[in-house]
């Protein structure tokens, strides 16, 4: 459905993005996720036909971006990063502008306008201007606009910045309902977003892709190796010891108790607790032996999880790791 | 089909600010007092005609009040239009909603057809308002329609070059008073420098002459529709039309 390649945007001399290339399939979520100004609008920007590249060529829904244009752009759905809509219209003015220029059958129009409306939840506010509009519908009808030409492809740019929570929970939800039908590109900033929605993330930093990868693909390769980590009640140095003496154990490490209030629960328990991070050899699941081994001693087992790498993590280490190559 | 939707949502944002208001009340007043005081004076040379024979040989509607008018008219216009054309591309540049018509399905001739013909219409609708005081002068002393139907050519034509600069001047810039300030003071120039043309010498005289904006149109106001004013104005148009045009592809290009 979008097939990028070697996409290169200049600005004057300033290089916004580099041989940029990737394929999203049909039905596909896919993240693109970077720091500020790693280039991700730009490529968002080539992929609507706003903004050509300096070299490159893509192709979107079948249609190349520069040759084709204007078939590509009836065939897609783009909601820019700040929403930029006519604040002197009306939801329903608006609509009714968007569908005609976007082509919607004249005859179907109105039933359309009402379909996208419920389904965005903007039917309460269709005769508010949208410039009296709230920060979380304006964003819904910015994505109303964008459905309703039925895209085969949606372009979103940070479509849940500065929303509510509860407003964030619903706009993930609607852009969740549209996988299968539609093939959607989200850029965010927002890692949990990313792990929640798509099916693959694309890291871009310093207009260069730097991994395309699912997002347990992404967490799972880049761990060297299994960490658990478990918090006990009991002398730290013997839970220390015993843990580090486990099959697999690379290290243990105790864990500084400045989260925890350990005046008190620790008082209370006539002990002090602590949290340990165990450090295994990659696929080694350390989570019954070391359970028993504290339950046996009679000590307390308050938590015990696998850490697994965090998004953030990983997207901090790659995104380092191409800053130090790059000096190199 | 995407003119027509394009030239609908302009027209309506015309009127849901306060500028399509604005420009006609004030076109109004403006032309209602042109008109009313032209119109005493030619009662006033009227009333003195009949004690004086001679005197009221040239006294005649069409020369003493519709010409001038439209005169008026003109330099009326000059001062309102760029109000009315400042915002069609620098405000959209501005809230970036170009970003989002540039993802749309409408190529930029388009766009720009339907904002212009837009402007026209607010234009035309301002010169119906002189008609109410031209339909009110027929009603009581005989007019050469011929001379007005000219008069009124010449000044949408003149109109059509007004707009046509003034969305140039706003696809070039974010700011709209910058866009209303360029296009005016250059549609000032081309009209004062009719002024200087002989004092200009031989060469230069007749150029500056056939660059005044406002020369061609004398043409018109005597009556006698010349294909050459007519085809300097719609050039004109075409040329700062086909300027925008390019104008919105370097915006596509640089970003």
């Amino acid at each position: 459905m979008i097939e990028a390649d070697r996409l290169t945007k200049y600005y004057d001399k300033h290089t916004a993005i580099r041989n940029v290339s990737f394929t999203v399939e049909k039905g596909e979520i896919v993240g693109f996720l970077g720091p500020n100004g790693a280039g991700k609008t730009t490529t968002m920007r080539i992929l609507t036909g706003c903004l050509p590249p300096s070299s490159g060529t893509a192709r979107v829904a079948g249609f190349d971006v520069l040759t084709d244009s204007l078939q590509m752009r009836r065939r897609i759905g783009y909601l820019p990063e700040n929403v930029p809509l006519y604040t002197d219209m009306k939801v329903t003015d608006y609509l009714a502008f968007v569908a005609e220029v976007k082509g919607v059958d004249r005859g179907r129009r109105r039933q359309r306008i009402g379909e996208i409306m419920d389904k965005c939840g903007v039917a309460k506010v269709r005769q508010t201007l949208i410039g009296a509009l709230s920060r979380g519908y304006r964003q819904r009808v910015g994505i109303a606009q964008a459905l309703l030409n039925d895209p085969e492809v949606l372009i979103m740019d940070e479509p849940t910045i500065g929303l509510d929570p509860r407003q964030i929970v619903e706009i993930r939800q609607l852009i969740k309902e549209l996988a299968g039908q539609s093939t959607v590109i989200l850029s965010t900033h927002i890692l949990p977003e990313v792990s929640m929605l798509c099916h693959r993330v694309i890291i871009i930093n310093n207009g260069q892709i730097v991994a395309v990868d699912t997002p347990e693909n992404l967490t799972a390769g880049l761990q060297s190796s299994t960490k658990l980590r478990i918090r006990v009640e009991g002398p730290v140095n013997q839970v220390g010891m015993a843990l580090t003496q486990l099959p697999g154990v690379l290290r243990v490490v105790a864990e500084d108790e400045a989260h925890l209030p350990a005046g008190q629960a620790g008082a209370q328990a006539g002990e002090t607790t602590h949290s340990f991070v165990v450090e295994s050899e990659r696929h080694c699941d350390l989570r019954r032996e070391a359970s028993r081994l504290i339950v046996e001693r009679g000590w307390g087992l308050l938590e015990l999880r696998p850490a697994d790498m965090s998004l953030e993590e990983i997207f901090v280490r790659l995104v380092t790791k191409e800053a130090q190559e790059a000096r190199a | 089909m995407n003119i027509l939707a394009i030239f609908k949502r302009e027209w309506r944002a015309y009127f849901a600010s306060p500028i399509a208001y604005v420009v006609l009340t004030i076109f109004a007043l403006i032309s209602g007092y042109f008109f009313y005081s032209l119109l005493a004076f030619f009662s006033l040379s009227s009333l003195q005609a009949t004690t004086n024979p001679g005197f009221g040989q040239g006294l005649n509607a069409s020369e003493w009040i519709v010409r001038p008018l439209f005169r008026d008219i003109a330099i009326t216009m000059l001062l309102l239009m760029p109000a009315a054309t400042m915002r069609l591309f620098s405000e959209e540049k501005k809230t970036g909603t170009i970003e989002l018509l540039f993802s749309y399905p409408i190529r930029d001739w388009e766009l720009l057809l339907g904002k212009f013909l837009a402007a026209l219409a607010l234009y035309s609708a301002m010169l119906g308002i002189s008609l109410l005081d031209i339909a009110m002068l027929g009603s009581l002393v005989t007019l050469e329609w011929g001379l007005i139907l000219s008069g009124y050519l010449g000044l949408l034509l003149l109109g059509m070059a007004f707009l046509g600069l003034g969305i140039l001047a706003s696809s070039l810039t974010e700011n709209q008073v910058v866009a209303a300030v360029g296009a005016f003071g250059v549609l000032l120039l081309l009209w004062v420098i009719g002024w200087s043309t002989e004092a200009a010498g031989p060469t230069l005289g007749p150029i500056l002459s056939h660059l005044s904006i406002i020369n061609h149109y004398d043409s018109f106001a005597k009556g006698t529709i010349e294909s050459r004013d007519v085809v300097f104005y719609l050039n004109f148009t075409l040329l700062c039309l086909f300027l925008t045009l390019r104008s919105l592809e370097s915006k596509r290009w640089r970003g």
